[in-house]
């Protein structure tokens, strides 16, 4: 059964592809392209359901509130793509959500300096991240679970409980407000702008050296590393965005859905997934930022179609399981498909030209992959998680 | 194509639902029968053919307890005895338990074995207790109080109760177990050791503990907020529940009286899970109301009420008819927004029983054997009282938590200093 | 200098050593504590504490140890724990003479999710990560759906399980202790396990040698879920029901996993053994007992164990990158699990 699904899976996103985003006709036929197909078929299921969703004023507004979580997944993304996890990334939302209503609470003075002190704070638990993984040598996973579980604690010790006010209503309005009166869009929402303009950050970030380096040390950290590059400090700041990344989506969650010590409950797991749909590769390497913050909406969307679907509340986790596992799965078929082409369906997914040999393990020089068209390489070897701390 | 693809997973899935369903059919007699009041004891159902794709909605009847309902539907119009003026003493008349076999002087040292504190309802009525501890103490009835806290596992309540039997040197055992029929044998071990236990919160399913003290329940809570919404609406209307998570015994009955009384007034019901995150509660409002339009709000929790509320003003839809719960948060903005509202309490008072009981115990004087609790909503008409009342508190406070005559009163709660 | 375990070897140290090292540390310092708070901490009813706190949380980490040495992950194991417990109590209904039946029952689907798992992640090439968060997705719906509290009911006779102590040793800990050793014969004695550490290891280079390299993942699934089974079977009986959220409730697949890691296996998988993680179990299991003594607060435990988790793997991750593993030392290691058991 399991062949036969795979075998066809990388053709039924060939088949949408003629129709939609022709601009990334290029990329769709890579897991980071087709988490946009996924997108889209989403999108209009979700328009079939119900046509109000489809109106510029009702996107735009998803945009707005679909934007922490895929801010959070580009931060997850740098972290995934070096080849480590950020499991702290939930506890660092908490904590700022629960700061900033502590700390600013009334006062609107208050705002730039909480403000400025909760970067600070982001950017040092991804330095402590960072560097517990890189030179300590312990593997991401457990740090920053570490880190997650010693955050939370900390934030709930030091306020009772996180349970103050709402910080003042004008620090809100970031996460909350957005520009009025716009033509046809009647509203654009402010988290929508920060997510354009961090995206683009983002992109920039990945296409300069430092991006380059990030997703060689993800892909062969001990060839990166002979070839000159301080991997550990690649790898620290990409933790530290991570952080930084969440301490943005905290602002903006406090914003929109207010104080709470539950928020940024499972935000850690909620951007992995986002990240991975995003056709992302666990264990490092391979990947395209933005494709992270498509796989959010995609996670989202799902989530919004289930709610108008009327999917019994109960049973809404497992229809997420399911998807989640398909999704990766017919992804991973398309990184392979383009590897294994004796497959008894030769996937036309292949870019032309792009179908290398097999990699031989730990021989193949450390290749900076251009971000979206990296698709070549995909060995069958099982990505795993710490692999930079894992053999030799 | 999709659905070829979906079909493998669903398979096994469904394979799953078919081996429960044939297990459960065997089991036809449970020996563990319901005897307290608060027990809801579900017996394991059988649940016929669970075919996978009816959930829900027929579900819950096997788990509805129609006893139990009755019994707390009375209770919410009993007198209780006592000084109203504190609550937290009064108790429905009833079987009492006589302790004179406990009288003792001295001091005597209490173990609390405490599900959590893990949310703001806890962690005040854990704040409550603590000052509360302080004047027994300095009055001589308690020299110690050692606690264990579980982080809500069944598990390791059991073993700290465990602890407590053999390591603890109590003189008296207070328990607030995290689960119903979990920690049944438990309770029953530290029964055994022939000294005084006293259970509060969630009951168990032994009615050997000295006394059960409890408010009168969860159906008396869907009732009350289901009951005022059947009111203020009318039939057709549609109401959103918002409920933080399945699977535990005291939310599901709160739900499972509300749901019993929305269909049997028309009320349109739709329930989700929001793991109590306003994160959450925001998008599901927001995706309802992008649907059609919502006349009604309904939780089994209150804290996270005021995103639900944040998600009418965003959409620019009128308010709806709300119960929410007696924490500040949302009689704030209840008040602030003057929508139509109840908030039902699940009496924080609580958290002073205990000990008293405890202090009644060692002094011989009989108490409750099952000591319920008044447990009444805050109308709109009491709000203004509580605001003022509990005016400097943070949004986590619970406006009835009864501990205006204690010596912290208010710096500790307004501070909120966990011990 | 020499670690008790692999002494006569010329290994310095392995990591396995540290974490005993880091073990006794704990005992010492745990000791400490616990007289300083008044209490004697080798009375008998503290180490029955103790070995009680290893017990659910050792089943669960030995599984999760061979599915990391094949180079997955298992995030699903809370959920098995779960519905093993829901099955089994349920068919039980009270009567010893279902007692058979619900065990295998409870087993045997347990079986069949580490089963699906396995091949997912073998064969559709999904990530452990993924493909056990989305099991555990699938089976937390399962859950809600069906069951809105606890359920079932074991009889006496599998209670006595979780109650009975010989000595100061409960019996689930000597059950827990029993299949550890026969994972680590498994290890180390067949054929399988050696295939286990290759694949996890290098699965190209396992591949090209002629493995068959699903085998030994999915095999690794199916034991791990029948391990998260058998705990959720030994949670049935301390709790003499089942329950929908009793394997979330312990925070199982995280803490498991964080004990697998402190007990010195490579989370990328192909090194450690199952003598470490017993280590690590016993640590987290000493460290909450001493904090339960002292009645830390609970929002500070968890700091503390965050803390700690982070540390005692920075402690060996250093030294012990780098060296190969021991791996095939079958006589040293089986002994000292053997040693262990008595």
């Amino acid at each position: 059964m399991t062949t036969q699904t795979a075998g066809r899976a990388p053709a039924a996103l060939v088949e949408h592809q003629g129709s939609r985003l022709q601009r990334l006709a290029r990329t769709l036929g890579t897991p980071g392209g087709a988490v946009f197909i996924l997108v889209g078929v989403l999108l209009a299921a979700i328009v079939a359901t119900n046509p109000n969703f489809g109106e510029p004023g009702s996107l735009i507004r998803f945009i707005g509130r679909t934007a922490p979580i895929a801010i959070a997944a580009m931060g997850q993304y740098f972290v995934i793509v070096s080849g480590e996890f950020d499991l702290s990334m939930g506890s660092v939302v908490t904590m700022q959500v629960v700061l900033s209503g502590n700390l600013i609470g009334q006062d609107e003075a208050r705002i730039l300096p909480v403000m400025l002190l909760m970067f600070v704070l982001g950017a040092l638990v991804g330095l402590v991240n960072g560097l517990a993984t890189t030179l300590l040598r312990v593997p991401s996973f457990i740090v920053t679970l570490g880190t997650m579980l010693a955050l939370s604690g900390l934030v709930l010790y030091l306020t009772g409980g996180a349970a103050t006010g709402n910080p003042v209503d004008t620090f809100r309005q970031i996460g909350r407000g957005g520009i009025r009166d716009v033509p046809v869009l009647e509203i654009i929402p402010y988290p929508a702008i920060i997510l354009v303009v961090l995206a683009v950050g983002a992109v920039v970030l990945m296409r300069r050296p430092w991006g380059r380096t990030l997703v060689a040390a993800g892909d062969n950290p001990e060839a990166t590393h002979l070839a000159g590059a301080p991997v550990w400090w690649v790898k620290t700041r990409a933790f530290m965005l991570s952080s930084l990344a969440a301490t943005v989506a905290g602002i903006i969650l406090v914003g929109y859905a207010g104080v709470h010590p539950s928020v940024g409950n499972g935000y850690e797991f909620t951007a992995i997934t986002a990240v991975v749909l995003g056709g992302v590769v666990l264990g490092g390497g391979r990947g395209w930022v933005l494709s992270a913050a498509a796989g959010a909406f995609a996670l989202e969307l799902l989530f919004t179609l289930l709610n108008f679907v009327g999917v019994a509340s109960t049973w809404r986790d497992s229809v997420q399981g399911v998807i989640i596992i398909l999704a990766v799965a017919a992804a991973g078929k398309a990184w392979r498909g383009s590897l294994r082409p004796r497959r008894r369906e030769p996937s036309p997914v292949t870019a032309p030209g792009d179908p290398r040999p097999a990699r031989t393990p730990a021989t193949e020089p450390a290749t900076p992959h251009t971000p979206g068209t990296s698709a070549g390489d995909s060995g069958p070897t099982q990505p795993v998680p710490g692999s930079t701390t894992g053999e030799n | 194509m999709r659905r070829r693809m979906l079909t493998a997973p669903l398979a096994a899935v469904a394979a799953l639902a078919m081996l429960a369903a044939c297990s459960t059919d065997e089991s036809l007699d449970d020996p563990s029968a319901a005897e307290s009041a608060e027990d809801p004891a579900a017996p394991p159902a059988d649940e016929g053919e669970a075919t996978g794709e009816e959930p829900a909605a027929e579900g819950s009847d096997e788990w509805f307890d129609q006893a139990v309902y009755d019994t707390e539907y009375e209770q919410r119009s009993a007198t209780f005895e006592g000084d109203a003026a504190q609550p937290y003493l009064q108790y429905i008349d009833g079987p009492m338990t006589d302790t004179s076999e406990y009288a003792a002087e001295g001091p005597h040292k209490v173990c609390f074995s405490n599900a959590s504190i893990s949310n703001p309802w806890r962690q005040t009525g854990w704040i409550t207790m603590n000052e509360q501890l302080k004047v027994l103490q300095e009055s001589g009835v308690i020299s110690e109080m050692e606690t264990r806290d579980a982080q809500d596992d069944d598990n390791t309540q059991i073993a700290d109760i465990d602890y407590f039997i053999n390591e603890g040197n109590c003189d008296a055992f207070v328990i607030s177990p995290s689960s119903t029929a979990a920690l049944t044998p438990a309770v029953e071990r530290a029964c055994d050791t022939g000294l005084p236990v006293v259970v509060f919160d969630r009951g168990v399913e032994t009615d050997c503990a000295t006394t059960f003290i409890h408010p009168i329940g969860g159906y008396a809570w869907g009732i009350d907020t289901a009951e005022f919404l059947v009111e203020n609406l009318q039939e057709g209307d549609k109401v959103v529940a918002l409920r933080i998570l399945p699977g535990v015994d005291v939310l599901e009955h709160r739900w499972a009286a509300a749901e019993k009384i929305f269909s049997e007034n028309g009320i349109e019901a739709v329930d989700y899970f929001t793991g109590a995150d306003p994160t959450e509660i925001k998008k599901i409002i927001s995706d309802e109301l992008a649907t059609g339009d919502v006349q009604g709000v309904w939780m089994d929790a209150g804290d996270g009420a005021v995103a639900a509320i944040e998600a009418f003003e965003d959409a620019g839809a009128d308010y709806p008819v709300m119960t929410g719960e007696d924490e500040m948060s949302f009689l704030r903005k209840w008040d602030e927004t003057g929508l139509t509202g109840l908030a039902p309490v699940y009496s924080n008072f609580q958290w002073r029983t205990p000990l008293l009981a405890i202090e009644k115990i060692f002094a011989g004087e009989e108490i409750p054997t099952e000591w319920v609790l008044p447990q009444s909503p805050i109308t709109e008409e009491e709000r203004g009282d509580f605001l003022a009342a509990n005016e400097g508190m943070p949004d986590g406070h619970y406006a009835k938590f009864g501990g205006e005559d204690l010596p912290g009163y208010p710096q500790v709660w307004q501070e909120r200093v966990i011990p | 200098m020499s670690s008790p375990v692999t002494g006569r070897r010329r290994v310095p140290i392995t990591s396995t050593g540290i974490v005993f090292l880091v073990l006794a540390l704990t005992l010492v310092a745990g000791a400490v504590l616990t007289a300083m708070s008044g209490r004697n901490f080798f009375s008998p009813g503290n180490i029955s504490a103790i070995l009680t706190g290893t017990s659910i949380l050792g089943f669960i980490a030995i599984g999760q140890t061979l599915v990391i040495l094949a180079g997955s992950l298992d995030l699903s194991v809370p959920y098995v724990t779960s519905l093993a417990s829901l099955l089994a109590g349920v068919l039980m209904a009270g009567q010893t003479s279902n007692i058979v039946l619900g065990v295998v029952v409870a087993l045997g689907v347990s079986a069949l999710i580490g089963l699906v798992n396995g091949l997912v992640v073998a064969l559709l090439d999904v990530h452990g990560f993924i493909a056990s968060l989305g099991m555990g997705l699938i089976l937390a719906g399962y859950l809600g759906t069906n069951y809105k509290g606890s359920a079932g009911s074991a009889p006496r006779d599998f209670r006595l399980i979780g109650a009975t102590n010989i000595g100061p040793v409960p019996v689930s800990t000597l059950i827990m202790l029993g299949c550890a050793v026969l994972v680590i014969l498994l290890l180390r004695r067949t054929r399988a396990g050696h295939h286990l550490y290759a694949v996890g290891s290098n699965r190209e280079v396992a591949r090209m040698s002629g493995l068959h390299t699903a085998t030994p993942v999915v095999m690794a699934h199916v034991l791990c879920s029948l391990l998260a089974g058998m705990a959720g079977l030994l949670l049935l009986a301390r709790l003499s029901v089942g329950s929908p959220t009793i394997g979330s409730q312990g925070g199982y697949d995280l803490m498991s996993i964080a004990a697998v890691v402190l007990g010195g296996t490579v989370l990328a998988g192909g090194k450690g053994n199952i003598l470490g993680t017993l280590g690590g179990v016993a640590i987290f299991a000493v460290m909450d007992n001493v904090m339960g003594v002292m009645e830390v607060n609970p929002f500070l435990k968890d700091v503390v164990r965050g803390v700690v988790i982070v540390v005692a793997v920075a402690v060996y991750a250093r030294r012990s990158a780098g060296q190969r593993p021991p791996r095939f030392q079958k006589q040293s290691l089986t002994d000292a699990a053997l040693q262990e058991a008595r």
